[in-house]
C-alpha cells in the first residue's frame, strides 16, 4: 500500500507563523520571563538582581495577607459564579416562556453585556458611594449601615453585586440559546409525563442544558478570577487598605504599584499553576458527567 | 489641490516652529486644578524662550507615574523629567545611575546651584547620604488642619493647636450638629508626620538615610499607639470619623459642611477654594503638648510631603541643558509664587517666600501661609525626612491595619505589631534588591 505524502513545503509553516509568533511573543515569552524573575529579587530600575531561590514563593505562601486574599478569591469566585449562573438561568427560562414582546425583553437584559468592567466598576462607585450612593441609602433605609471602603464585607458585597450584574447578560444569552435548541418534541413528551413545571425543568430541561452550563461554568470562574480586575480596581479606588482584593489584583499591587517584581512574578506563577490545575480538574472530573448531544 | 496646499502650509509652519528647539518631556501626576497650573507653567515657559520646548504629560497617580517611568527607563525610552513622590523617593534615589542629581545637573549644565537658596524645610528630604540634593522639591506640601469658620463660630470654639485642645472643643462641635474631624491619609498625616511633629525616630539607620541594610521601622511606639487609641475612642463618641482610605471620601463631607475640621494637604487649598461655598481657614497639624514638652512651642516641623522632580539619566547634554533651564525657570521667584498661590504647595525658595510676603499674599489669605509656617518650625534630629524602600507597600500595610483598627478586627497593639513585622520584612526584601 502506498503512503500518501505531501511534498515538504515551507508554505504551511508560513501560514501558521502569524499565530505562532503572537502566541510566543505574548504568552510563552512573558510566562518564561515571569518564571525566571520569580527566582530573583530585582531592583525596580533593573540595575541589580539577587538570586533568592524559592524565597519569593515561600514569602508569598507564608504571608498572612496572601492567604487572606486567596481565601477571599475562592469565596468571591464561588459566589460570583453561582449567582451569575443562577440568576441568568432563571431569567432565561422566564424569557423563553414569554410570548409577547419577547425581543424587547431579551434586548433589555442583554444590554448590560456591552458595558466594560471598568465602567461597571465606576457605576458601582456611584451607586455605593458613602455620601451620595443610591444603594447605600437604600441599605440604610433597611437598617444596614452600608460602608463600602470602610468595612471589609460591605466592600465585598458591593464588588460581588457589581460583578454578578455585569456577568448575568453573557450567561443569559447562552442559556437562552441553549433552551431554544432543546427540541420541541422532547418538551412535549415531557409535558405528557409530568404536569409539574419545576419537575419537568429539573428532569428534562436542566440535563439537556448541561453542556451549556458546563461551558459557562468555566467562563464564569475565569471571569471571577481575572476579568473582575477592573471592578476591583475601581471599587477600591487605588487604595486597597482593608478592602478585599483578588489574587490577580494582588499581583498587580505588588508588582506594578509596589515595584516588587520578584514577589509579584512568584505570585503570578502560582496563579498560572492554579489555573492549569483547575482546567485539568474541570475537564477530567466534570466533563465525564456532562452529556453532549 | 487645496488640501495638499494646506498640508504643505502646516508642514512649513511646524518645521519653522521646531527649528533648533530642544524638545523635553516631563511626566507628572498632577491632576485636576494642579494639572491645569502645571500646563500653565509649561505654556509660559515655552513662550518665554525659543530654545526649549517642554511637553508635560499627565501619567495618573503618583504610583502610576513612578511605575510608568521605571518601565520607560528599562525600555530605554525614559522622559527627561519625572515627578516622584515622597514614598517613592527611596526607589529612585537608591537606583544608582537612574537620575542625574539636581545639584550636579545645575552645576554642570545650568548656572550653578546653592542649596541655601531653598527654604530649610525642603533641603534634605530628597538628598543623598552626603546631603547632595538629588530631586528638586518642586511640589512640597505639609499636612494641615482646615476648618469651617462658620461651624467653629456656631460651636463657639477656636481651631485647636494641640490634640489636648481638640479633645476639649470636639464635644461642643458635636453638640452644634457637626462631625468634629476627619482626615484624608492615615500613613502620611497620622504616622509619618506624627513622628516628625513630635521629633520621634521613625526608622533605624537615621530614618533610613544611612543605607538600606538593616533599616527597621520604629512605629511600634507608645505615643503613636496612644494617638490611635484616642482616635478609636473619639470615633466611638462621634468626635472623629474615618471614611476609608480613599482621599476624596474623607474630603467630601468637609466640603458638604458635615465635617467641621479636616486634615488634608496644604496643596488642597487651591481645589478647596474652588469647590466650597463657605469661609474656611487653616492652622498647623495638631500635636500632643504632652509628648513634645516645652522644647518646641508649636511642635516640630513636619516632613515635606508631595513630590520632587528628577532629571533622568541617559540623555544628551543639550537635553540636560534644557532640563536645567526649565528647573531654573521653575525655581524662579515669580513662578514659585504663582505655583504657591494657585495650588497651596509651599514656595521652595526663600526668594519666592519673601515675594509672597511682600506682595501681601498672607494678609489677604492667612490660611495660605500655614503650610510654610509649619515647615519652618523648629527642626529636630528626626524631622529631615525618611528613606525607605518598598515604602508604597509599607503604606498599604499601614492602611490595611488601620482599617482593621477602625472596623474592630484588630486592637491598636495587634495592628502596630503587624505593621512593624511586615514593614521590616519588606525593608529586608528591598535591601536584597539593592545588592
Amino acid at each position: 500500500m502506498k503512503r500518501v505524502t505531501f511534498g515538504h513545503s515551507i508554505y504551511p509553516y508560513l501560514l501558521l507563523a502569524p499565530q505562532l509568533i503572537i502566541v510566543i511573543l505574548f504568552f510563552y515569552w512573558p510566562a518564561a520571563e515571569a518564571i525566571r524573575s520569580s527566582f530573583f529579587l530585582e531592583d525596580p530600575f533593573g540595575f541589580g538582581s539577587t538570586w533568592v531561590g524559592a524565597d519569593n514563593y515561600v514569602d508569598a505562601v507564608t504571608d498572612r495577607e496572601y492567604r487572606r486574599v486567596a481565601n477571599f478569591t475562592v469565596w468571591f469566585t464561588v459566589v460570583v459564579s453561582f449567582f451569575s449562573l443562577a440568576i441568568a438561568l432563571l431569567l432565561a427560562v422566564k424569557a423563553d416562556a414569554v410570548l409577547r414582546g419577547a425581543n424587547t425583553y431579551k434586548t433589555l437584559i442583554m444590554w448590560v453585556y456591552a458595558i466594560a468592567p471598568p465602567v461597571a466598576g465606576l457605576l458601582g462607585i456611584f451607586l455605593f458611594d458613602q455620601h451620595v450612593g443610591v444603594l447605600t441609602e437604600l441599605a440604610q433605609f433597611f437598617g444596614w449601615d452600608l460602608r463600602v471602603g470602610v468595612n471589609y464585607w460591605d466592600t465585598a458585597a458591593a464588588m460581588t453585586i457589581v460583578s454578578v450584574w455585569k456577568q448575568v447578560p453573557v450567561n443569559f444569552i447562552f442559556f437562552l440559546s441553549g433552551l431554544q435548541s432543546i427540541p420541541r418534541s422532547v418538551r412535549e413528551a415531557a409535558l405528557i409525563d409530568n404536569r409539574s413545571a419545576s419537575g419537568r425543568f429539573w428532569d428534562v430541561t436542566f440535563p439537556l442544558l448541561a453542556p451549556t452550563g458546563f461551558f459557562l461554568l468555566i467562563i464564569n470562574i475565569t471571569y471571577a478570577l481575572f476579568d473582575t480586575f477592573g471592578i476591583v480596581d475601581l471599587m477600591t479606588k487605588n487604595e486597597p487598605a482593608n478592602n478585599p482584593v483578588t489574587l490577580v489584583y494582588k499581583v498587580y499591587l505588588d508588582g506594578f504599584r509596589g515595584n516588587d517584581l520578584g514577589g509579584s512574578s512568584a505570585q503570578s506563577v502560582i496563579l498560572m499553576i492554579l489555573v492549569l490545575a483547575l482546567t485539568v480538574v474541570q475537564f477530567r472530573m466534570i466533563e465525564r458527567k456532562v452529556h453532549y448531544t | 489641490m487645496i488640501r495638499s496646499l494646506a498640508a504643505a502650509a502646516v508642514l512649513l509652519s511646524s518645521t519653522a516652529l521646531s527649528y533648533a528647539e530642544t524638545e523635553i518631556e516631563f511626566w507628572h501626576a498632577m491632576g485636576g486644578r494642579l494639572g491645569e497650573v502645571v500646563n500653565e507653567i509649561a505654556t509660559n515657559f515655552n513662550a518665554s524662550q525659543d530654545e526649549v520646548k517642554l511637553t508635560p504629560v499627565f501619567k495618573g497617580s503618583y504610583e502610576e507615574t513612578l511605575t510608568a517611568g521605571i518601565a520607560a527607563f528599562r525600555a530605554g525610552d525614559q522622559p527627561n523629567i519625572i515627578q516622584v513622590f515622597d514614598a517613592g523617593a527611596a526607589t529612585i534615589i537608591n537606583a544608582p545611575g537612574a537620575v542625574v542629581p539636581v545639584e550636579d545637573l545645575m552645576s554642570n549644565f545650568g548656572s550653578g546651584f546653592n542649596i541655601d537658596d531653598y527654604i530649610s524645610g525642603v533641603r534634605y528630604f530628597y538628598a543623598d547620604p552626603s546631603d547632595k540634593m538629588v530631586g528638586m522639591p518642586f511640589n512640597s506640601s505639609a499636612p494641615i488642619l482646615y476648618y469651617n469658620v462658620e461651624a467653629l463660630e456656631k460651636a463657639g470654639v477656636e481651631a485647636p493647636a494641640t490634640w489636648e485642645e481638640f479633645a476639649e472643643i470636639a464635644p461642643k462641635l458635636k453638640d452644634a450638629g457637626f462631625i468634629p474631624m476627619a482626615q484624608s491619609h492615615l500613613p502620611w498625616i497620622f504616622t509619618e508626620n506624627f513622628m516628625s511633629r513630635h521629633n520621634l525616630q521613625f526608622a533605624t539607620n537615621a530614618n533610613g538615610y544611612e543605607g538600606v541594610e538593616g533599616t527597621e521601622l520604629l512605629v511600634n511606639n507608645d505615643a503613636l499607639k496612644a494617638h490611635f487609641s484616642n482616635l478609636v475612642e473619639w470615633r466611638e463618641n462621634g468626635l472623629f470619623e474615618w471614611y476609608g482610605a480613599a482621599w476624596g471620601d474623607n474630603q467630601k463631607p468637609f466640603e458638604n459642611g458635615d465635617v467641621a475640621m479636616w486634615l488634608g494637604s496644604s496643596a488642597s487649598f487651591g481645589g478647596l477654594a474652588q469647590t466650597v461655598d463657605f469661609e474656611f481657614s487653616s492652622v498647623p497639624l495638631p500635636y500632643y503638648a504632652s509628648v513634645v514638652g516645652d522644647d518646641a512651642p508649636g511642635g516640630y516641623q513636619s516632613f515635606i510631603g508631595g513630590a520632587a522632580l528628577f532629571a533622568m539619566s541617559g540623555k544628551a547634554d543639550e537635553q540636560n541643558e534644557a532640563v536645567a533651564q526649565f528647573f531654573e525657570y521653575l525655581a524662579s521667584a515669580d513662578v514659585q509664587y504663582l505655583w504657591h498661590k494657585e495650588t497651596g504647595y509651599v514656595p521652595i525658595t526663600n526668594a519666592a517666600y519673601d515675594l509672597a510676603k511682600s506682595d501681601g499674599h498672607y494678609e489677604r489669605t492667612p490660611a495660605a501661609e500655614t503650610g510654610i509656617t509649619q515647615l519652618n518650625l523648629r527642626a529636630g534630629d528626626w524631622t529631615k525626612g525618611y528613606r525607605m524602600g518598598f515604602y508604597v507597600q509599607i503604606r498599604d500595610v499601614m492602611n490595611r491595619e488601620y482599617g482593621k483598627i477602625f472596623s474592630g478586627e484588630a486592637t491598636v497593639d495587634e495592628a502596630f505589631q503587624v505593621i512593624e513585622e511586615e514593614g521590616n520584612q519588606l525593608l529586608e526584601r528591598f535591601a536584597k534588591t539593592a545588592s
